[in-house]
C-alpha cells in the first residue's frame, strides 16, 4: 500500500523524464506501471521537476481513467497488518470496518471523510490489534465500539 | 480599423473585425445570456447558453466565442434559441442544489437570475445530488462544490492573475469538478485567502467565510465594548449594495449606520493607515541610509503577504516589517484606547470591516497578538457589513450622518488612498518627500503610480537622492516584477504590492460580481475623496502627533517595534504534503 511506497523510487522514476519533451504524461504512465496507482507525493515531485503547479498535474492525471491518483479521505483510518495485530484478530477488526463504512480497504467513503488502508508496525503491539485514525492510536477497540468511534468524526 | 457589418435580429452593425456576436450584440441593445463568460477573462465557450441562429449555418454557434462574419444573418431570439438555453438550464440545474432561498449568492447570481429571465419552472431531467463535502477548511474563503457549475472561472482569475494555481479540474465528463489538488481544502494548499476567485464564481459555490453573527453576539453582551474599523475601501463598494455607485455613500451614514448596528465606538482603519506611513517611510529612509536590504516591499496586504511566504520565501526580508494598518490598529484599540479610556482590554471586541477575505486569516496569524489579546477578534467583508445593515433594518441611504469617534476616527486624504493600487506608494512620497529635503510638496499628486496599469514605475527626485519605486498589484504582476528584480534586471529602493486587482477597492470581500470596469469606477471616488480633504499628508495629522506625544514617543522606537511590527513564516508550495513540511 501506499505507505510502504518510498519516495526515493518515485523520484527515481520522475528523474528519467526530467529532459524528455512533454515527459509528463510518460512519467504518470511509469509510475502507473510501478505502483498502480499515482501517490500524492508523486504529484508534489512531478510538479517540481516539470515546474507546473501541482494542481495541474493532478488535473492531468485524472483526466484519464487509466490512472487512479490516490485520493485519500480527511480521516484515514490504518491498520497495523504486522504480524502480533494480525493474531490478536486484526482481520475481523478491518472487516468490521468494511462494512460499516461500506468500502474495501484502500479505498475512500464517498463522501471524502473516511480512508481504509493498511500499515506496517507502528511499535504498540504489547496492545494489539492497533489502528490508527490520523495521528490517534486506538487500542484493543471491540466492534461494538465502532459506530461510536466513527461518529465522533 | 477594418470593420464588418451584419445584421442581428434584423439591426444593423457595423463592428471591428473580430468582434464576437455577444459584444456587437449589446451595441444594438441585444442581450444574450452568459454563464461561463466573464468581461476580463479569456472565451471558455463551456456552457452554451449563449447561443444563436446564423443563417447557413446548421448549428446553434456561441455568441462569446464566435467573431461576427461579413454580412452575417444572426438570430438570439427564435424559438430554437429559447429551447436550447432553456435546456441548458434545466441541465445545470438537475444537477444543481435547490437551495436559492438560503443560498449566499440569493438574488445575486448569475444562475438564478437566468432561470429567472428564462421562465424555468419545471425540469424535464432527473435531480442528481452528489452531496459533496462543503470546503470549510479555510479561515477565508469556503466552497460549496455542489453549486459549482464548472464554468472555469475561477481557475483562469486564480492560475492566471494571482499565478497562486490553486484550483484545477479533475476528472472528465460527467465526473467532472473544479477543486485544489487531490480535492483537499483551500486551507491546506497555498491559497492565499484574497478571494478573486469568489468574484470571478458566477454561483454560490464560492463565498466568504460569513462570521457576521459573532459579531451579532458581541454586541449583544453586555460585558463586551465592541469597537470597530473600517477599510478606506469600503465607503466607495457599500455604496453599490445599496443601489447607488461607486462612492456616492457619504462616509457620515456608514458612521451612523454602525452606531445604530450597536457599536460603542466608530473609528476608521485610516487612521493607522496614516500610522503606517510615518512608520514605513522611517524604516525606508533607515534602510537607505543603513545599507539594510532593498526594495523594500509593502507589507499592508494579507493575501500578497502569504503569497510571498509561498512562492518568493528568498524575498521575505525584503517586506516591510509594519504590519498592516488593520493590525496596528487592533494594537492600539487594546493598549493605547484602553489605557485612554480606563477599559480593561479583555473587555474590548474589536471588529474590523474589510474589502477583503484574506484580512480573516491575517487577524488570526500566531502573531498578532502584541496586546496580550487577539488585536482583532474578527474580521467582516463589505458584504457582510452590508448584510447586518439589511437585517438591522437601517435605511442607510436616508440616515443623518454622524461623526467618527475621537481619537482613532481621524484621517487625511493620504490614508485614504491606501485603498487603490499605487496609494501607499503615494501617501508615502508625500510624507517622505517633506521628511528628507525639508520643503513642502508642490503638487501632491504622484499621477504616475496612479491607474490599472499592472506594473507602473517612477523615479523620485528627493533633493539629489534619486529613489526608484514600482507599483504591482495582483500577485501575478508581482511575479513579474521579482523575476526581473531576481534575475538583476531591475532594481528598485520601494515596491507596492497589492495582491487584489485595483487594489483594496477590488478586493475578495467587496460587492459579488467585481470586474475591472467596476474596479476603475471605486478608484476615482477614492482620488476624488483624497482631493476634498482639508489635509491629504500622513505626517501632518494631528491625532498621530499626539499619538507619538502621549504613547508611542518616536517612530521606529521600543514601543512600535512591540506594538506595530512584525515578521513572516516561509510557506512550502505543498503545505499538505508530508515530505515537504
Ligand atoms: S448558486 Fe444561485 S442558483 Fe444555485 S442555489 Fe445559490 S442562488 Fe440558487
Ligand atoms: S467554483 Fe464557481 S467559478 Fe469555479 S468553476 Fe465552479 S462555478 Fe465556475
Ligand atoms: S504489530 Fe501492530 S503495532 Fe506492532
Ligand atoms: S457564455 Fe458562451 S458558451 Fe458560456
Amino acid at each position: 500500500m501506499v505507505d510502504s511506497y518510498t519516495n526515493v523510487s518515485v523520484d527515481k522514476i520522475i528523474a528519467e523524464f526530467k529532459d524528455v519533451k512533454s515527459g509528463l504524461l510518460p512519467a504518470l504512465h511509469a509510475i502507473d506501471e510501478k505502483y498502480k496507482v499515482i501517490p500524492e507525493e508523486a504529484l508534489v515531485k512531478l510538479s517540481q521537476v516539470f515546474n507546473i503547479p501541482v494542481s495541474q498535474i493532478y488535473g492531468v492525471a485524472t483526466f484519464y481513467a487509466k490512472f487512479a491518483v490516490n485520493q485519500r479521505g480527511k480521516n484515514v483510518i490504518r491498520f497495523c497488518e504486522s504480524a502480533p495485530c494480525h493474531i490478536a484478530g486484526a482481520a475481523e477488526l478491518v472487516a468490521a470496518f468494511e462494512k460499516q463504512l461500506g468500502i474495501k480497504a484502500g479505498e475512500t467513503t464517498l463522501d471524502g471523510k473516511f480512508t481504509l488502508e493498511f500499515c506496517q508496525c507502528v511499535g504498540m503491539c504489547q496492545e494489539a490489534p492497533v489502528f490508527t485514525i490520523n495521528q490517534q492510536p486506538y487500542f484493543n477497540v471491540s466492534i461494538e465500539e465502532i459506530p461510536e468511534i466513527l461518529a465522533r468524526f | 480599423m477594418e470593420t464588418v457589418t451584419a445584421v442581428i435580429d434584423g439591426c444593423k452593425v457595423e463592428v471591428a473585425k473580430g468582434t464576437t456576436i455577444l459584444d456587437a450584440a449589446k451595441t444594438v441593445g441585444i442581450k444574450i445570456p452568459t454563464l461561463c463568460y466573464h468581461p476580463d477573462q479569456s472565451i471558455k465557450a463551456n456552457c452554451r447558453i449563449c447561443v444563436v441562429e446564423v443563417e447557413g449555418v446548421q448549428l446553434l454557434q456561441a455568441a462569446c466565442a464566435t467573431a461576427v462574419g461579413k454580412d452575417m444573418v444572426i438570430k438570439t431570439n427564435t424559438m430554437a434559441v429559447r429551447e436550447a438555453r432553456k435546456t441548458v438550464l434545466e441541465l445545470i440545474l438537475a444537477h444543481h442544489p435547490q437551495d436559492c432561498l438560503q443560498c449566499i449568492r440569493n438574488q445575486n447570481c448569475e444562475l438564478q437570475t437566468l432561470a429567472h429571465e428564462y421562465n424555468v419552472r419545471e425540469n424535464r431531467f432527473e435531480h442528481i445530488d452528489e452531496n459533496l463535502l462543503l470546503d470549510l477548511t479555510s479561515p477565508g474563503v469556503h466552497r460549496d462544490p455542489n453549486k459549482c457549475i464548472k464554468c472555469g472561472r475561477c481557475i483562469e482569475v486564480c492560475e492566471r492573475v494571482q499565478t497562486a494555481a490553486v484550483y484545477s479540474k479533475y476528472n472528465r465528463g460527467f465526473k467532472v469538478g473544479v477543486a485544489p489538488v487531490l480535492n483537499l481544502g483551500l486551507g491546506e494548499v497555498a491559497c492565499i485567502n484574497c478571494g478573486q476567485c469568489v468574484h470571478a464564481c458566477p454561483v454560490g459555490a464560492i463565498y466568504e467565510n460569513d462570521q457576521h453573527e459573532q459579531v451579532w453576539d458581541a454586541i449583544c453582551d453586555p460585558k463586551k465594548h465592541v469597537v470597530c474599523q473600517m477599510a478606506p475601501a469600503i465607503r466607495v463598494a457599500l455604496a453599490e449594495e445599496f443601489g447607488l455607485n461607486a462612492g456616492e455613500l457619504e462616509m457620515g451614514k456608514i458612521v451612523a449606520a454602525l452606531r445604530q448596528i450597536g457599536f460603542d465606538k466608530v473609528f476608521h482603519t485610516n487612521f493607522t493607515a496614516d500610522l503606517t506611513i510615518i512608520e514605513e517611510g522611517n524604516e525606508l529612509l533607515h534602510r537607505i541610509n543603513n545599507g539594510g536590504k532593498l526594495p523594500m516591499i509593502t507589507s499592508c496586504s494579507p493575501g500578497w503577504i502569504k503569497y510571498c511566504e509561498h512562492f518568493y520565501p528568498d524575498f521575505l526580508d525584503n517586506l516591510s516589517t509594519c504590519k498592516s494598518p488593520q493590525q496596528m490598529f487592533g494594537a492600539l484599540v487594546k493598549t493605547y484606547y484602553a489605557e485612554k479610556a480606563s477599559i480593561d482590554p479583555a473587555d474590548i471586541y474589536s471588529v474590523s470591516f474589510m474589502p477583503c477575505t484574506a484580512k480573516k486569516f491575517e487577524c488570526i496569524r500566531p502573531e498578532m497578538n502584541s496586546s496580550g489579546y487577539q488585536d482583532v477578534d474578527v474580521v467582516l467583508t463589505t458584504r457582510e457589513l452590508a448584510r447586518m445593515i439589511r437585517e438591522a433594518g437601517i435605511d442607510i441611504v436616508n440616515i443623518a450622518p454622524e461623526d467618527f469617534d475621537a481619537p482613532m476616527g481621524m484621517y487625511t486624504g493620504a490614508a485614504v488612498i491606501f485603498g487603490a493600487t499605487g496609494g501607499v506608494m503615494e501617501a508615502a512620497l508625500r510624507t517622505v518627500y517633506e521628511v528628507v529635503t525639508g520643503k513642502t510638496l508642490q503638487d501632491i499628486n504622484f499621477t504616475a503610480v496612479r491607474g490599472m496599469e499592472g506594473i507602473k514605475e517612477a523615479t523620485v527626485d528627493l533633493d539629489g537622492l534619486e529613489v526608484k519605486v514600482a507599483v504591482a498589484h495582483t500577485t501575478g504582476n508581482a511575479r513579474k516584477l521579482l523575476d526581473a528584480i531576481r534575475a538583476g534586471e531591475k532594481f528598485y529602493h520601494f515596491i507596492e504590492v497589492m495582491a487584489c486587482p485595483g487594489g483594496c477597492i477590488g478586493g475578495g470581500g467587496q460587492p459579488y460580481g467585481t470586474t475591472n470596469e467596476i474596479r476603475q469606477k471605486r478608484i476615482d471616488a477614492i482620488y476624488d475623496e483624497d482631493a476634498g480633504l482639508p489635509i491629504r499628508k500622513s505626517h501632518e495629522n494631528p491625532a498621530i502627533t499626539q499619538l507619538y506625544e502621549e504613547f508611542l514617543k518616536e517612530p521606529l522606537g521600543h514601543k512600535s517595534h512591540e506594538l506595530l511590527h512584525t515578521h513572516y513564516t516561509k510557506r512550502s508550495l505543498y503545505p499538505f504534503s508530508k515530505e515537504e513540511k
